[in-house]
């Protein structure tokens, strides 16, 4: 049987690959997004795993309504990507900086 | 046992996926590696017992959202030797600040301080699998319980909609395009002009001055 605790070390590692993700990739805002998928994947590794070995379904639910407003939230920021790329013709989050006081 | 080996073997290849995400050199590579990590997920969810899930993970990933990904990646036009700048000057700082939090995740989880044995006790037990499906035990409470969040959802959902079409929509100049209202509220007046004939009106000052005509 595998044990919570291998969950949630997988939970960890993949949470922290999305936070250096957010840290290496700061040029590039198509794979800052995806590094953000991967966060959430990982809180979502998380709740599933409770969910199993506390025998309580609410986790699963959470996880549903999570992934929910994670797909709208993908979709929101593409659609921002595509008018800064519009407007900006680059993709770099540096650029996005005309509201520094 | 052969779950265990299982586990470990997707886990594996998760990791390896969610490293290649964050480092590819091409967007388009990481989108797949992405979709490569949610299919992992989506196999592990179903170990851990959660098949609904992980079915939707699969199509509502893999289907629609990395297709989306994968859409923008090739519809942008991006210099790619721009978007690896400062990648080694950040991985000093990034990777160090990873690892700490790997590590003490890691301590805290294996600590034994979330043994099962502590656990609290459950406010909406899963039923025998062998008896009730995963699917029917999520509807069951999704559709009762959760009907206000689940209606909140597709609201979001709208939410999300109009506001991504209202992001990347745009009127540009020079371009011909349908304009139905102008089309249905055209009255006769605006397209037709009434002209005189060269058939001669009998007076003859409009008699055919150009004959063959």
């Amino acid at each position: 049987m595998i044990e919570l605790s291998e969950f949630l070390v997988l939970g960890a590692i993949l949470f922290s690959l999305g936070m250096a993700g957010i840290f290496l990739n700061r040029k590039n805002a198509i794979v800052l997004l995806m590094s953000i998928e991967l966060i959430l994947l990982a809180v979502n590794f998380n709740f599933i795993a409770f969910s199993t070995f506390m025998g309580d379904v609410a986790g699963q639910v959470f996880v549903f309504f999570i992934l929910t407003v994670a797909a709208a939230e993908s979709a929101i920021g593409l659609a921002i990507l595509v008018t800064l790329f519009r407007s900006r013709d680059s993709i770099d989050v540096a650029d996005l900086d005309t509201m520094r006081g | 046992m052969i779950e265990k080996l299982l586990f470990y073997v997707f886990a594996a290849i998760l990791i390896f996926a969610a490293t290649m995400v964050i480092t590819a050199r091409n967007p388009v590579h990481a989108a797949l590696f992405l979709v490569l990590a949610f299919f992992n997920s989506a196999v592990l969810w179903v170990i851990a017992g959660a098949e609904f899930l992980g079915i939707v993970l699969v199509l509502v990933y893999v289907g629609a959202v990395m297709v989306l990904f994968l859409f923008v990646v090739m519809m942008l036009d991006i210099n790619l030797a721009k978007l690896r700048e400062g990648f080694i000057r950040h991985l000093y700082i990034g990777l160090p600040i990873a690892a700490v939090i790997v590590v003490q995740m890691i301590l805290v989880v294996s600590s034994g301080a979330m043994a099962p044995a502590e656990m609290p006790e459950a406010t909406m037990p899963i039923p025998d699998p062998a008896e009730t499906g995963n699917t029917t035990v999520i509807g069951g409470v999704l559709y009762t319980v959760y009907v206000y969040p689940f209606e909140l959802a597709a609201v979001i959902l709208l939410v999300a909609i109009i506001a991504s079409i209202m992001l990347t929509l745009r009127r540009r100049e020079g371009v011909k395009h349908q304009d139905i209202g102008e089309q249905v509220n055209v009255r006769k007046e605006d397209r037709l002009r009434m002209a005189r004939s060269f058939g001669g009106s009998g007076d003859g000052r409009n008699d055919n001055k150009y004959p063959g005509r």
